[in-house]
């Protein structure tokens, strides 16, 4: 083999000082997948308390710190870093055809920086745990939990700044290091994903970290910001909480279509339908996901006019969504398809968002929403938009670009066979959620009335095949790393730039610097590249 | 009947109309979902790699199409909006008419009480086809009042009143949730709803013997924690005479004004400086700590019962 990336080094020291992006992604790998599993263990657990309807495995306090530790690890540990931090960090400089992140030695700060806020919230875990809820509502984060809720805030905090500056090295490399003669209009659609990503996390995640101040503040010194009874006001927190929050799920969201918009074209053979309006959607979505926050509230009290208006607003965030499905639906038409592993992945995902896209409007109807709000019929429908999308996604990617990160091939057959059983299995793990929501069960329940058993024992066996999904790829992709075929350095035939360069890349990626002559996706049925 | 139901049961007068909006959607979202699956399978059958097909010039963009289907998911998302609006604004419209309940939250348990001082805990009995308004504030976190089979929710946040009414269509037994997260036991912080036609409700709080109502509880309240002393007219104290002020339109001694509420009076004992009344010296002492809310509640009710000015 030659030299690449992966041998410039095989010292501990020259992977933790590394300041090359490629390195940099994989520590990421390393970290959320570690992360992943953790977050994956309390979810297991919850589903195994759930599959009886009395409290019997273990108590109502541990199981609130379960799924307190289940959101609060698996949305800032695992899904907002999943597919920027790592994958994005290894591809965004090759798309672009440059040497490294504009900034590498933040790139590497930030880094640890997230693992330093992630050893917080696991101190935190092995401490005792906490028991509020990953939304940390007030005044009971304040006044009335006895768990750790600073040291989990203070992590929390911690990681914020970590997204911050990757978002910020993304927006600066796109803005400056891209290739000779690749325009805007020219990027893929990856990478507008993700610099749309990189403007919420740079506008947002500020917001999150006043706010999570505000609260230690309040808990520690009892000042009253947040708590009515030392004169604050407890839906203060949650506008701030959900004005970060509201655009972070877009964070965990739009990374993901970046992924299903590489995937689709190559293994369609065809260029993505509708380029243009697939990257004016991207940014649609970032900016009205900013004023969609007050839809969380509908029942907490604030006014009716304030109501309408986050109402109309969240349907009109639909409709970049429903634009980017449609476009994807398109760009199977008169294609050639192959469904490889990816292929099968990014389809998953397509179905998948698609549902949990349109449950949202029964969540942005307000009349509605007053009945499903904080029942299984909003767990049933984050989930479908979180793992049913983004992480479908994010397996999908880490399939598609396996062979340019490791140098080997994947077992082809053992790619597909996952891919069948993560979407058998999830859609049976959180199908029955939606009826057991319209059905009136609250979410963030130890225990439930007798009736609500079947569709419970029907999730937790669908978790079951889920865990087996998720598991499966842990063993074959680790297999691969001494066993695979070694790929060549563009098996699937694709025309981004990071399939230009050897697999693994060398570590300034291009022999020589990329220029860009033709406009993205340039598939053709035939299955041959265009002629330059 | 199918052993199992994709609804829960319908037991108030707003259940009916969001039960509509819920299958109206349910059709809608099917459709589209289903057709996205077929158009995806069906392509991916006819395109998939090897298939003999005719693949001429493929479509790389279609501007008609495109706007298309941004336009034509506008429209209706504007009507669903306009629909569930309407029915929400009429959720928040308190009948004048309504029978209150006042309701205390804290972690774990609900405690109602009836107009007529008749008290429950974990469990309501209303009447059936009256409006039934609930006044809810809670005594610790934020908890959230949520009967499925009424289809309607309402979180429960201390240092407010929050308010909510429904009309119960059938008798019978319906859960009552915690719907808003609210520690340990939320889970078992719930009871339910007896709903009752209206002669056995009339039985049913007779039987729980003479009581004096909420009114008297707090007129007992007032005298007990010394309001009397300075609010009543015969006092020698300047104090706002407090007949007739629920609803009515307060001046204060900043210059603003507000129209005086439950929560107005809840913040006047417990922050009394906070908005004084114009003409007057901010003397009143805080009764923060020392006034329960359910206490707080009976002398709200007490001031409304007062004869008029």
């Amino acid at each position: 083999m030659a030299d690449n990336y992966l041998t410039d080094g095989y010292t501990l020291a020259s992977w933790l000082t590394t300041r090359d992006h490629k390195r940099i992604a994989l520590l990421y790998f390393a970290a959320i997948t570690t992360f992943f599993f953790v977050g994956g263990a309390a979810a297991t657990l919850i589903r195994l308390e759930l599959a009886t309807a009395q409290g019997d495995l273990v108590s109502d306090d541990t199981y609130n710190r379960l799924f307190t530790a289940h959101g609060v690890i698996m949305v800032w540990l695992f899904l907002i870093p999943s597919i920027p931090s790592a994958l994005g960090n290894f591809l965004m400089p090759m798309m672009i055809g440059a040497r490294d992140l504009a900034f590498p030695r933040l790139n590497l700060a930030s880094w640890y920086i997230y693992v330093a806020g992630g050893v917080m919230i696991i101190t935190a875990l092995f401490l005792g745990g906490v028991d509020t809820g990953w939304t940390f509502y007030t005044p009971f984060s304040t006044l009335f939990s006895n768990s750790h809720v600073v040291l989990t805030l203070l992590g929390v905090f911690v990681v914020g700044f970590s997204s911050i500056l990757t978002g910020l090295n993304f927006i600066v490399t796109v803005h400056t290091m891209r290739a000779p003669g690749l325009t805007w209009f020219r990027l893929p659609l990856f990478v507008w994903a993700n610099y749309a990503t990189s403007l919420i996390l740079v506008l947002a995640t500020p917001v999150l970290a006043m706010t999570l101040v505000l609260l230690a503040i309040e808990r520690i010194f009892q000042v009253g910001i947040f708590n009515p009874a030392l004169g604050g006001d407890p839906l203060l927190f949650q506008h701030l909480f959900w004005f970060y929050s509201h655009p972070a799920v877009y964070i965990m969201i739009l990374p993901a279509m970046g992924v299903a918009s590489e995937i689709i074209p190559c293994f369609a053979r065809r260029p993505v339908f509708g380029y243009r309006f697939m990257a004016y959607a991207i940014l649609g979505i970032a900016i009205i996901g900013f004023l969609v926050w007050g839809h969380h509230m509908f029942v907490s009290g604030q006014s009716v006019y304030a109501s309408l208006v986050f109402s109309l607003l969240s349907f009109l965030v639909a409709i970049p969504s429903a634009i980017k499905v449609f476009n994807w639906t398109a760009t199977l038409y008169k294609g050639s398809i192959r469904f490889s592993a990816p292929m099968l992945y990014a389809l998953g995902f397509v179905g998948l968002f698609t549902i949990g896209g349109l449950t949202g409007l029964y969540l942005a109807s307000l009349a509605l929403d007053v009945h499903l709000t904080d029942t299984y019929f909003v767990v049933a429908h984050f989930h479908y938009i979180m793992v049913g999308g983004s992480v479908m996604a994010y397996f999908g990617g880490v399939h598609f670009w396996w062979p340019k990160i490791s140098g080997r091939m994947y077992p082809e057959i053992w790619g597909k066979v996952a891919a069948v059983i993560v979407f058998v299995g999830f859609n049976l793990t959180f199908f029955p959620q939606y009826l057991l929501g319209v059905q009136g069960m609250p979410r963030r329940y130890h225990a439930y009335p007798d009736e609500f058993t079947v569709l419970n024992v029907l999730s937790s066996a669908g978790a079951s095949i889920l865990a087996v999904g998720y598991l499966l790829p842990l063993a074959y992709l680790a297999w691969s790393i001494f066993r695979g075929e070694r790929a060549t350095s563009n098996p699937w035939r694709a025309t981004g730039l990071e399939w230009q360069t050897a697999s693994p890349p060398p570590t300034e990626n291009f022999e020589h610097p990329p220029e860009v002559t033709r406009e993205p996706y340039d598939y053709r049925p035939e299955g041959e590249i265009a002629p330059p | 009947m199918s052993a199992f139901e994709l609804l829960p049961p319908a037991a108030s007068t707003m259940a009916g109309r969001v039960d509509t909006i819920f299958l109206t959607l349910s059709a809608l979202c099917g459709f589209v979902a289903l057709a996205i699956a077929v158009l995806i399978v069906v392509f991916a059958i006819r395109y998939r790699e090897g298939a003999s097909v005719d693949r001429s010039n493929p479509p790389t963009r279609n501007r008609a199409l495109e706007i298309g289907w941004i336009v034509v998911p506008l429209v209706i998302f504007a009507g669903i909006f306009l629909w569930a609006g309407a029915d929400y604004a009429e959720l928040r419209r308190q009948p004048a008419d309504a029978m209150p309940i006042f309701v205390v939250a804290k972690q774990w348990m609900w405690k109602l009480e009836h107009e007529g001082g008749r008290r429950e805990i974990n469990e309501l009995h209303v009447p059936v086809g009256r409006p039934v308004r609930l006044v809810m504030t809670s005594e610790d976190v934020i908890h959230s009042f949520f009967v499925p089979a009424f289809r309607i929710k309402q979180d429960v946040v201390p240092g407010r009143y929050s308010s909510l009414w429904f009309t119960a269509t059938g008798p019978g037994n319906y859960h009552l949730f915690c719907a808003e997260y609210c520690g340990s036991q939320h889970a078992a912080m719930g009871g339910r709803i007896v709903a009752m036609a209206p002669a056995d409700f009339a039985r049913w709080l007779e039987s729980g013997g003479p009581t004096s109502g909420i009114a008297a509880r707090g007129f007992a309240l007032f005298r007990r924690y010394g309001c009397s002393g300075c609010h009543d007219p015969r006092s020698t104290v300047h104090a706002p005479d407090l007949a007739g002020l629920l609803g009515r339109s307060v001046h204060l001694a900043d210059g603003r004004s507000l129209v005086a509420d439950e929560a107005y009076i809840r913040d006047s004992v417990l922050l009394p400086n906070r908005d004084v009344v114009a003409g007057f010296e901010p003397i009143m002492p805080s009764f923060v700590g020392q006034i329960a809310e359910d206490e707080l509640m009976a002398i709200i009710e007490y001031i409304r019962s007062m004869p008029g000015a």
